[in-house]
């Protein structure tokens, strides 16, 4: 998001007060412990099921922290506490269109989707198509929205370094951006998705700990008054005042970034129900009814953080002041970080650049087991070996060397990516998402007449707009926070292609269905029949 | 279109059956219950979310307009926000547990008992 953007813009000095020794050794205490974890629950892990979907042994409410923990990258605790400590209400925007997002996917997505599928997204929208075509195209939109996503993580990951650890040198940060992917790495490959959600499940516990905790702290500084804390943060000097408290201090310059900021919230709103990785997590659990509980709880985690972020934002605005954060490496980013020096001194903010860490860290293992599954459960065995193979353990050793070609290729982008301005890949992520992803799983679900033709036409229809328009946007060239400012080939006005690319992919998908005779009946009334109620769904494997 | 792939997990009725159960009454009422709950609390929230965002980009001095002290329009609706999608979560659970699961459990159990 917007977070990362400023993220990127690093200055050559160190915070006052960092520690990074003792940064590093809180940051070391939880590698370790996640490792021990990690190397724990793999000895269990043989099956394709145990690799992919931890066995679809854990809990509601464990799966409902770990999606948590999934969702909440740096950059919404960082950037949005940072968008707010600068930018006021509009910073709050972002979280309510994060948080709203998840109604999609309680109401219509999660259970049905945990009846229908396996192990991937490719699995439900090719339940009842034409197996190889939709397979092959719903793991390019996965790989696609999962290569985005974590290229924007690694590179905010590389400015992170300087920000919380002090580390100014271009090799100490290529160095620690290759530990990190490395770590990544060892989660997948040895823990599997079991792995990957204890790390996920543990650091949103350290997450919201650490929130609450500063939260409570601001909020005791401040007599439990908000108002009284808002009054704070408009009258301190070199702030945007007054204009803090409404919205419009971002988005409100002109007509343009008005429709831009609407754009962006259809996004936000209709991408998380799309993300794969997001998605994969459904099939952790053994029923539809856990599915349900895990997006309950991963509401209540998300909406109580986003409230964190709100008193956090003003807290930093207040005790530390917008010069002191707008002049600090990572700029918005460091205002989460100064704030808890300024609160708890160098202990504090140290825990809190561990976590920090914890959560790059966490998110890109998601990220990496989504789209290596994808690609060995739908191209590997499912188009390439046609669903059959001899060797039972063959899909999931693809499995693991694409988690390390991915988990490389991540750290290669990380470190060229470091110095670019990358943050439209995040808002390129929930476009495709929303516009290849999020019509298809919808149509398959609830719409009789869908066919092959329809899904294949609105997966490679709303991933062709969409890129098309994020390239020739103001993103990428011809302004001055483009990833290429020096050129100017851009003609569509918004850098968020949400509004057009949406309503054009369901469209496209509508067209793509009554051009095809195919029907399946059969298929259909299976489908919908095992959607619903669960007849025939996965079941969890015992140890 | 005869490639379709056959992905069983042992213990299903044959393919014709899916379509008798589609047909029964049971499943019927079943489909019916969840698409009238899901479908127009999805336009409401989509509705909803939406007037917010519209008035936050086009209405700032409508939201700017302070109730109390330092809270404002813009605040308040905000929060709303967080309450609305608190209570249609709340809702919908107690909806499924009442009104669906019991449904969905029985034609389950008929599926997976006549397959045995």
């Amino acid at each position: 998001m917007n977070g990362t953007s400023i993220l990127l813009a690093q200055e050559s000095q160190v915070i006052e007060g960092i520690n990074p020794l003792l940064n590093f050794g809180i940051f070391g205490a939880f590698v370790l412990v996640t490792l021990i974890i990690v190397f724990r629950a793999s000895r269990n892990t043989k099956t394709a099921s145990d690799y992919y979907a931890a066995g679809r042994a854990f809990s509601g409410p464990q799966n409902g922290i770990a999606i948590a923990g999934d969702y909440l990258s740096a950059a919404s605790f960082l950037g949005i506490c940072g968008a707010i400590a600068l930018n006021g209400y509009d910073g709050f925007l972002y979280s309510i269109g994060f948080l709203v997002a998840w109604l999609v996917s309680l109401l219509l997505v999660a259970e049905l989707l945990r009846n229908t599928g396996k192990f991937t997204m490719g699995d439900v929208l090719a339940f009842r198509m034409r197996q190889r075509p939709v397979r092959a195209a719903a793991a390019i939109s996965t790989l696609a929205v999962s290569f985005f996503y974590l290229l924007a993580q690694m590179a905010g990951g590389g400015a992170l370094v300087n920000l919380l650890l002090g580390i100014q040198s271009g090799a100490g940060q290529n160095a620690v951006i290759a530990a990190v992917g490395v770590v990544m790495i060892i989660y997948v490959l040895f823990g599997g998705m079991k792995g990957t959600t204890w790390v996920q499940i543990i650091k949103a516990v350290l997450l919201i700990a650490g929130a609450l905790a500063m939260t409570v702290w601001v909020l005791v500084l401040h007599g439990f008054n908000f108002s009284g804390l808002l009054a704070e943060a408009v009258a301190v000097e070199g702030g945007k005042g007054e204009a803090l408290l409404a919205p419009g201090a971002q988005y409100g310059l002109s007509a343009l970034t008005k429709l831009d900021f609407l754009s962006l919230a259809i996004a936000l709103v209709l991408g998380t129900a799309g993300l794969p990785h997001v998605l994969m997590r459904f099939y952790t659990v053994p029923t539809a009814k856990e599915a349900r509980r895990s997006v309950v709880w991963a509401i209540a985690l998300i909406g109580i953080f986003y409230l964190f972020t709100l008193v956090l934002g003003y807290g930093a605005a207040a005790l530390v002041g917008p010069e002191q954060i707008s002049s600090a490496p990572g700029g918005a980013n460091s205002a989460a970080p100064l704030l808890a020096l300024a609160l708890g001194g160098p202990l504090l903010l140290g825990f809190i650049a561990a976590v920090a860490f914890a959560t790059i860290l966490a998110v890109v293992a998601g990220l990496t087991i989504t789209a290596s599954a994808s690609f060995a459960h739908d191209v590997y065995f499912n188009v390439i070996k046609k669903g059959k193979t001899d060797d039972k353990g063959s899909e999931v050793r693809v499995a693991r060397i694409t988690a390390l070609v991915i988990g490389a290729t991540a750290i290669l982008g990380g470190i060229l990516a470091k110095e670019q301005n990358v943050a439209f890949l995040v808002a390129l992520a929930f476009a495709v998402a929303a516009s290849a992803n999020l019509p298809t799983i919808l149509y398959s679900l609830f719409w009789k007449r869908f066919n092959t033709s329809g899904a294949l036409w609105s997966i490679y229809g709303g991933l062709a707009v969409t890129i098309t328009l994020i390239v020739f946007s103001p993103a990428v060239s011809g302004s001055e926070t483009a990833m290429i400012p020096s050129v100017d080939f851009h003609w569509f006005p918004l850098a968020n292609p949400g509004l057009v690319s949406i309503p054009l992919s369901f469209f496209l998908g509508w067209l793509g269905t009554v051009l095809s005779q195919e029907r399946n009946a059969k298929k259909q009334a299976e489908m919908e029949v095992r959607s619903l109620t669960g007849a025939g769904a996965e079941k969890a494997t015992a140890h | 279109m005869t490639d379709v792939e056959h992905h069983r997990t042992g213990g299903h009725p044959p393919d014709d059956e899916w379509e008798k159960v589609q047909a029964s009454p049971d499943f019927v009422n079943l489909r019916r219950r969840l698409r009238v709950f899901v479908f127009p609390m999805t336009v409401f929230f989509i509705a909803w979310y939406l007037l917010y965002v519209l008035l936050a980009a086009y209405a700032s001095d409508f939201m700017a307009i302070k109730l109390a002290s330092n809270i404002n329009i813009g605040l308040v609706f905000g929060l709303l926000q967080f309450v609305s999608t608190f209570v249609i979560t709340g809702l919908y659970v107690n909806y499924a547990n009442q009104r669906l699961d019991p449904v969905a459990e029985k034609i389950r159990a008929e599926i997976e008992g006549a397959a045995k």
